[in-house]
């Protein structure tokens, strides 16, 4: 590919080798995007649901949520659009958590995460458990806002950040790969970061 | 050019400028040859992709502005404070110059003239209406797409003249236009562009956008029909 015109390299700040190829340190302001109208959703009436391909499908409201074991992130996230945030911190669960009570099948590969305003995304199984993805409520100590997916979203931050479904409400196990939203609508099924998956077509 | 992207994602490509005009301090029209172009959708966005010497690369995303007939393909970009794609298309970038593109990209954001719908832009957020605009003028099917531009002043918004010409209401916050006092869009307003529309778009800054989102209820538009495209803070 040819070079650009008087295109020079800037001097990356932070830390480089912390940043995935094409992604660029956004500091601390937290860019907000979404595909849908932003919902207002009353924590004391959230619930999630682990369903489909498990042992015992579950539901849990927001006061049994926070009952289960807590568990905190503190890493990097990384959005198509270019911008990571490196050093941040959520709390929540850990979806294994979730999945140790549901008890996935022995046919289930994959999730689906579903959202209360029809987002929906998709998920191998093996991203999901092993300590990678949280149900998250608190962002640096404080309540997550809503436009950031508050109450409650999903975290899966070693992938780009649109499989962190924003105002999750359900996840359901799939015995087979099938498309979430924006998978659909032109970007990549898996979405890793450092394999820079944004796109279909991509490796 | 081939048939659209029913599924979008297309591999890098590259295309050469043109046509440039800089418009004012913060906005920038190209108008591209794309090597091996696919359709688009208007709506759709292409990724740019700006590439050193020394290998490294710096990409953004922006709106087509053109309709799927055009045989060049058009931005309008606006530059953002420190922004480091959209500077160098301000401030470096000539006819001649070649960049890698990627693109159509996007299947949600879309409009083909299969819904009557109303659009609400946010300054910049006015682009992909204009490619849908473009594209529905020369379809003959005008009167399926309302669009509601709402900028500070007319100088501020892309792409005035051609947006008052095909009917738009454009709605200035600072400065009056024609009767209209300055002030943002009422709901009141809006109830005839919004009467029987089976979808919404809203394309603006996070700010804009949840406030569009926020007017379009008040005039009566159920959530569930509205999309939305958000910018800012990746320049």
């Amino acid at each position: 590919m040819p070079v650009t015109r008087g295109f020079g390299s800037r001097p990356r700040r932070g830390r480089p080798d912390r940043l995935p190829p094409g992604q660029y340190d956004v500091g601390r302001d937290w860019p907000v995007l979404t595909a849908e109208a932003q919902p207002v959703i009353d924590p004391e009436q959230w619930s999630v649901t682990v369903d489909g391909a498990v042992a015992t499908p579950r539901t849990w409201t927001w006061r049994e949520a926070h009952a289960l074991p807590g568990s905190t992130y503190v890493g990097d996230i990384h959005c198509v659009t270019t911008w990571s945030m490196l050093d941040t911190t959520f709390a929540g669960v850990s979806v294994d958590t979730l999945l140790e009570i549901a008890r996935p099948r022995s046919d289930a590969t994959h999730l689906m995460a579903h959202c209360e305003t029809g987002y929906t995304t998709n998920l191998p199984l093996a991203d999901v458990t092993g300590g990678r993805a949280w149900l998250v409520w608190e962002h640096e100590g404080r309540p997550l806002p809503s436009e950031h997916g508050g109450p409650v979203r999903l975290l899966v931050p070693h992938l780009y950040f649109w499989k962190s479904a924003k105002w999750v409400d359900r996840l359901e196990l799939l015995t087979a790969d099938r498309p979430g939203f924006w998978e659909r609508n032109g970007y990549h099924d898996r979405g890793d970061p450092w394999l820079e998956q944004r796109y279909q077509g991509d490796p | 050019m081939s048939e659209p992207a029913a599924e979008p994602g297309s591999l890098w490509t590259t295309g050469e400028v043109v046509e440039i005009e800089r418009i004012g301090h913060r906005l920038v029209r190209l108008r591209l040859d794309v090597a091996e172009r696919l359709d688009h959708l208007p709506g759709q966005h292409y990724v740019v992709r700006l590439r050193a010497p020394d290998g490294y690369t710096a990409q953004r995303s922006y709106s087509i502005a053109s309709e799927p007939a055009d045989p060049l393909l058009e931005l309008m970009v606006e530059c953002l404070p420190g922004g480091e794609v959209s500077g160098h298309l301000h401030d470096v970038a000539d006819v001649g110059d070649v960049f890698e593109l990627r693109g159509p990209i996007g299947g949600w954001f879309t409009w083909s003239g299969e819904a009557v719908a109303v659009c609400v832009a946010g300054g910049s957020g006015v682009v992909p209406f204009v490619s849908m605009l473009r594209h529905a003028d020369g379809l003959g099917i005008l009167g399926r797409l309302r669009v509601v531009a709402v900028a500070r002043t007319l100088a501020e918004l892309p792409y005035a003249a051609e947006l008052l010409a095909a009917g738009v209401f454009v709605a200035l916050t600072r400065e009056n236009l024609g009767n209209r006092v300055a002030a943002p869009p009422y709901p009141e307003e809006l109830s005839a562009l919004v009467d029987g529309v089976e979808r919404a778009y809203v394309c603006g800054s996070v700010g804009f956008a949840t406030y569009a989102t926020r007017l379009l209820g008040e005039a009566g538009v159920r959530s569930d029909v509205v999309r939305v495209e958000q910018f800012g803070a990746s320049g």
